[in-house]
């Protein structure tokens, strides 16, 4: 073990650069896979003929199949039909349809736990159906979904580690070409990549604790 | 439509990851349960220190990434002098990752038996051990299930990370194939539809497991 040497100025930021690039690809991705987790999970959620068993079988493919399959499948096997993308878009790519399909899932069971008599009020009230979904449904599903949803955005920062498959210079990726400097460098370099991935995700988590109590 | 002479002319490839996922899903999955129900128990005995470690082991693993618990194996156990194959070394990171879920799932299902049924059957003279297994576990059963299933499923899911370590998994048969090939898109089609016949029958009985007892109440 050699702390000092390991933790060398250029190896620190090294590491930190990757670090940054891990939030960088985490931040995109949870936001397009929470826009299209809303979208599928909603039209799911209203049974549009048609398209909603089509999303419904997508979203189970998606949700069986490994992380890393799909984030290989993205930078290696789509060149193969035309599609070029770089290891940043293809991460970014594989996560948000990866993570979108899961967060679909919590979405439409969100919708679906609201009880069937608040729809029935609000549609002999008079209000016609976007208007129950938006003022009805919505409010009441959005609580039950917040912590579900949350912790499926740790998944997806952890999730990013998986590029190191197509070496996108993620933390993971940077940590390793650091250990490869010197067997020594083991330990220090993964309890530092540790206490990175540990910082961020315990903060996440103590966030969506705190937003827990508060709106439910 | 993928060139189907891929998946014959490497068909014993294709089986040996795909046993080797089964194995290594078998291995983690028994090792993950082992140590959840131990670490689930620490976590709510009375023993001030049980129970801190178990906190910490929970919440440290829970948030770092599994390929990092893998490297720890893989990478960290050759520089203190022990040299495991990835085989090993993923299957063990694997069942240390899942455990930290695991636990947590038994010890909500726990938690969620109500306090009035242990003081109930203790005071009608059970045991500790006979109040858990005529009381406790019974009713908490029901809660731990879901959980637990999805665990496996994507425990299953994980053992993917094996190719990482050259775990001679199904991933990395894959990329063995298609180096040979040159078809990549072909072969994983392949690869993925592996996976599927792992995962979809076992979510489509983790999803019945559930209504069933959803019905029961």
């Amino acid at each position: 073990m050699d702390f000092a040497n390991a933790f060398s100025i250029e190896n620190v930021r090294f590491i930190l650069d990757g670090f940054y690039m891990t939030l960088k690809v985490a931040f995109l991705s949870i936001v397009y896979s929470f826009v299209l987790g809303s979208i599928v999970g909603t039209i799911r959620y209203m049974k549009v003929p048609v398209l909603s068993p089509v999303l419904g079988l997508l979203v189970e493919v998606m949700r069986n199949l490994p992380l890393l399959l799909i984030i290989f499948f993205a930078r290696f096997a789509l060149p193969d039909i035309g599609i070029q993308l770089g290891p940043v878009y293809a991460t970014i790519v594989a996560l948000t349809l990866f993570e979108g399909a899961m967060i679909s899932e919590i979405v439409r069971s969100g919708l679906t736990s609201v009880h069937k008599g608040q729809i029935e009020a609000a549609r002999s009230s008079g209000l016609g159906y976007m208007r129950t979904l938006w003022h009805i449904v919505l409010p009441q599903g959005l609580r039950r979904m917040v912590p579900p949803i949350v912790s499926q955005f740790i998944s997806l920062l952890k999730d990013t580690s998986l590029a190191v498959v197509i070496a996108l210079p993620e933390l993971m990726n940077q940590s390793k070409i650091v250990i490869g400097q010197s067997n020594n460098y083991v330990v220090p370099v993964l309890l530092f990549a540790a206490v990175l991935y540990f910082g961020v995700n315990f903060a996440l988590s103590l966030i969506a604790k705190r937003f827990e109590t508060k709106i439910v | 439509m993928p060139d189907f002479s891929i998946l014959t002319k490497y068909f014993d490839f294709y089986m040996e990851g795909f046993v080797n996922t089964i194995y290594s899903s078998i291995y983690a999955l028994i090792g993950s349960f082992v140590l959840g129900t131990v670490i689930a128990v620490f976590r709510i005995s009375s023993i001030r220190p049980l129970r801190w470690a178990g906190t910490v082991y929970v919440e440290f693993i829970r948030n770092i990434p599994l390929l990092l618990v893998v490297y720890i194996f893989f990478l960290g156990l050759p520089s203190i002098g022990i040299t495991l194959s990835g085989f090993v070394c993923g299957t063990i990171g694997l069942a240390v990752y899942t455990a930290s879920f695991i636990a947590e799932a038994i010890r909500a299902g726990i938690m969620s038996v109500p306090k009035g049924q242990t003081e109930a059957a203790q005071s009608s003279g059970l045991t500790y051990v006979q109040t858990m297994r005529y009381v406790i576990l019974p009713q908490a059963i029901k809660i731990v299930i879901p959980p637990l299933s999805n665990q496996f499923i994507n425990l299953v899911k994980n053992t993917s990370v094996l190719s990482v370590v050259a775990g001679l998994d199904l991933m990395y048969f894959g990329d063995k194939i298609a180096s040979r090939t040159y078809a990549t898109f072909d072969t994983y089609i392949f690869v993925a539809v592996f996976y599927l016949v792992l995962t979809l029958p076992l979510s489509y009985i983790a999803l019945q497991l559930e209504r069933r007892l959803a019905k029961r109440g």
